[in-house]
């Protein structure tokens, strides 16, 4: 089985000026030098805090930055190097989630008009087929068929979401960037959100890339998962083995930092020590050595690669 | 636990009247709380479930189209709704004190941390700037705040959002309150820090006896900071009790809805019980128990009948029929 999406070594490092009146730039490695792949039908959870270059990720996968370096491949083709037929072909097989379905939803728009809108403008379609089709995406997330002739003011958050999937689902897409899709819902609703979203997977084989800072979340929707700090990765690999047996000392602190789903869920917490240092200005050796409960001299020198450690990848000198 | 409770609310309600008195929105209805000195306890609710307004009625600090309609309110043996006005003044900030969620909207950025964390002290103590500056910079040491020395002389915008969330905590404890009231503390904090902010706030309710109401919707802060849980909906407590109680034997079928769908680390492939249906609109609800709509065990008299809070052992009760005594039912 080839990957759906492949990327090596991609980075995406913005200019930053400082100072007043300019000065010496800086750059901010926003992403830096990260590998992975997304298998068909498969989910790929990154886990990460503010700052550690998640949400950069996500707009390279989406096509809305260009990476400074390295590359994407989606099924098997570098995106650098489609043309404009290909890249419109690419851009219908990546849709997107996010995460508020109030700012996310034209109100001015009826829900039926706005799950049609990227049909209307990515295929060429009779009036009749785009309204079967959004009759058949409303039933496929659990809207009523009424709903078409509604405005989105009229939904709640969940059912907002629900419209927000059912649009990015209208082209069919092969991958499906879910920024943060469930952290401006409720509580209550959140659970069915993430359920449709697992059917939808499979029924219809979607790819996802699930980006969340809820851990449980994560690790409960992910088949695979990637740790980032600082625009790097961290720790990667099997969702079940990682959230059971954190490797990398930030791993490690992060899951013990998630909040227990019971009260006897006592666990050795690790607190961390500072905050994550600015992404302009990035310790040199591991990035993570300075709030790091284990880090020796060489980790201020040497930057650690992703090495296989008991079933997945870990960048850290401990295990070198 | 037999010494009088530091806080009881007796039978409170509070509602949202329009200007013209045609939709009244009962956001608190009827709630009945104690909290015992030292102890911690977690309010949980969806977003319009009233546990906001319920902690603003507290202080007495709701917005004008708020009305507290009905019920009693005893801090520490006094009637805080029979005060006037000045003598609240002197509890709030110094005798109960409250950290908001966003630590950017609730510090003044034209004063320095100084000022502000020492503005509860001038006020309610009548210190001094220069004493009051002094003991700011202590009340920055014990929210772990690197060279406070420093830090005093600046201003909100040159500190991170961790930072600037334990500067809120530090002018929370500033004059030495019995009560805290923190809500949705951490929901705007990075994992690493909630984490240390969560570990802090545990270590200052320790060492200074502090009774801790946390308002959230996240039950996982709850599992962890809490004594006692108060689970909210539409407006009422549905269940309260002791947090290893509730999380083990919820009463309710809502809390033990809402402790379902909560993804874990421990079952990963699993479906998730989702609760069906929407919250529900304030200004209209069910005449029966407002959570019977969605329940998947409503009995034909849940949709007409409200049920009372039936108690089930020693500080436990739910407000549910299912709770009921057999002879009751």
């Amino acid at each position: 089985m080839t990957a759906l999406v492949q990327a090596e070594q991609l980075s995406k490092h913005f200019p930053a000026r400082r100072g007043l009146f300019g000065g010496p730039r800086g750059v901010v490695r926003a992403v830096d030098g990260i590998s992975f792949t997304i298998e068909p039908g498969k989910t790929l959870g990154v886990v990460g805090e503010s700052g550690c270059g998640k949400s950069t990720t996500a707009k390279l996968v989406l096509g809305l930055e260009t990476p400074t370096d390295g590359e994407i491949r989606f099924d098997g083709a570098d995106l650098a190097s489609l043309d404009a037929v290909q890249r419109r072909h690419y851009r219908k097989s990546v849709q997107a989630v996010f995460q508020d379905p109030f700012a996310s939803l034209s109100p001015r728009m009826r829900v039926s008009a706005i799950i049609a809108e990227p049909l209307v403008t990515n295929e060429v379609v009779s009036a009749a087929e785009v309204r079967d089709r959004v009759a058949e995406l409303l039933d496929l997330v659990g809207l009523p068929s009424r709903a078409a002739e509604l405005f989105p003011h009229e939904f709640s958050g969940g059912q907002r979401q629900r419209i927000a999937i059912a649009r990015a689902l209208a082209v069919s897409p092969k991958l499906v960037v879910l920024d943060e899709p469930v952290s401006a819902l409720d509580v209550s609703i959140r659970a069915q959100i993430l359920n449709l979203l697992r059917d939808l997977q499979d029924r219809l084989g979607l790819s996802y890339l699930f980006i969340a800072h809820d851990l449980a979340a994560v690790a409960h929707m992910s088949h695979e998962i990637v740790v980032m700090y600082l625009g790097k990765i961290v720790e990667s690999g099997d969702a079940r083995t990682l959230a059971h047996n954190p490797k990398h000392p930030y791993t490690q602190a992060l899951f013990s930092a998630a909040l227990p789903s019971h009260p006897d869920e006592r666990r050795d917490e690790k607190v961390l020590a500072g905050e994550v240092p600015s992404p302009l200005n990035p310790p040199p050796g591991c990035r993570f050595h300075p709030r790091c409960p284990h880090a020796m001299p060489r980790c201020g020198q040497e930057t650690p690669t992703l090495a296989p450690v008991e079933g997945r990848m870990v960048a850290c000198h401990l295990y070198a | 636990m037999s010494a009088a409770p530091l806080l009881s609310l007796q039978n409170l309600s509070t509602h949202y009247v329009s200007q013209h008195g045609s939709r009244v929105v009962r956001a608190v209805d009827d709630v009945t709380l104690d909290l015992h000195a030292g102890e911690s306890l977690g309010i949980v609710g969806e977003s319009g479930s009233g546990k906001t307004t319920l902690a603003l009625a507290i202080l007495r600090l709701l917005p004008p189209a708020a009305r507290i309609v009905s019920g009693r309110m005893l801090f520490e043996g006094e009637d805080l709704l029979a005060k006037p006005d000045g003598d609240m003044r002197r509890v709030r900030g110094k005798r109960i004190a409250m950290v908001l969620q966003d630590p950017m909207a609730s510090l003044n950025p034209l004063f320095s941390i100084g000022d502000q964390v020492g503005e509860p002290i001038r006020v309610h103590e009548g210190a001094g700037r220069a004493s009051a500056w002094q003991r700011a910079i202590g009340l920055l040491k014990s929210v772990r705040i690197a060279s406070p020395e420093t830090r005093v002389r600046q201003y909100p915008h040159e500190m991170s959002g961790g930072m600037r969330q334990r500067i809120v905590g530090a002018i929370g404890i500033s004059c030495g309150p019995r009560l805290l009231i923190a809500d949705e503390p951490t929901t705007s904090l990075d994992l690493t820090i909630q984490a240390q902010y969560l570990e802090l706030l545990r270590d200052l309710q320790r060492q200074r006896g502090l009774a801790l109401i946390f308002i959230t919707h996240n039950l996982g802060i709850v599992a962890k900071m809490c004594d006692r849980l108060a689970v909210m909906y539409a407006g009422r407590v549905v269940e309260q009790g002791p947090v290893a109680q509730l999380f083990n034997a919820p009463a309710h079928p809502y809390t033990r809805a809402l402790l379902g769908s909560l993804p874990r680390m421990s079952d990963n492939r699993e479906r998730l019980t989702a609760i069906e249906g929407q919250p529900p609109d304030l200004s209209s609800l069910p005449p029966g128990c407002a959570f019977a709509p969605r329940c998947p065990m409503a009995a034909p008299r849940c949709a007409t009948q409200a049920p009372p809070a039936f108690v089930l052992g020693e500080d436990h009760s739910a407000r549910c029929w299912l709770a009921a005594p057999v002879a009751a039912a």
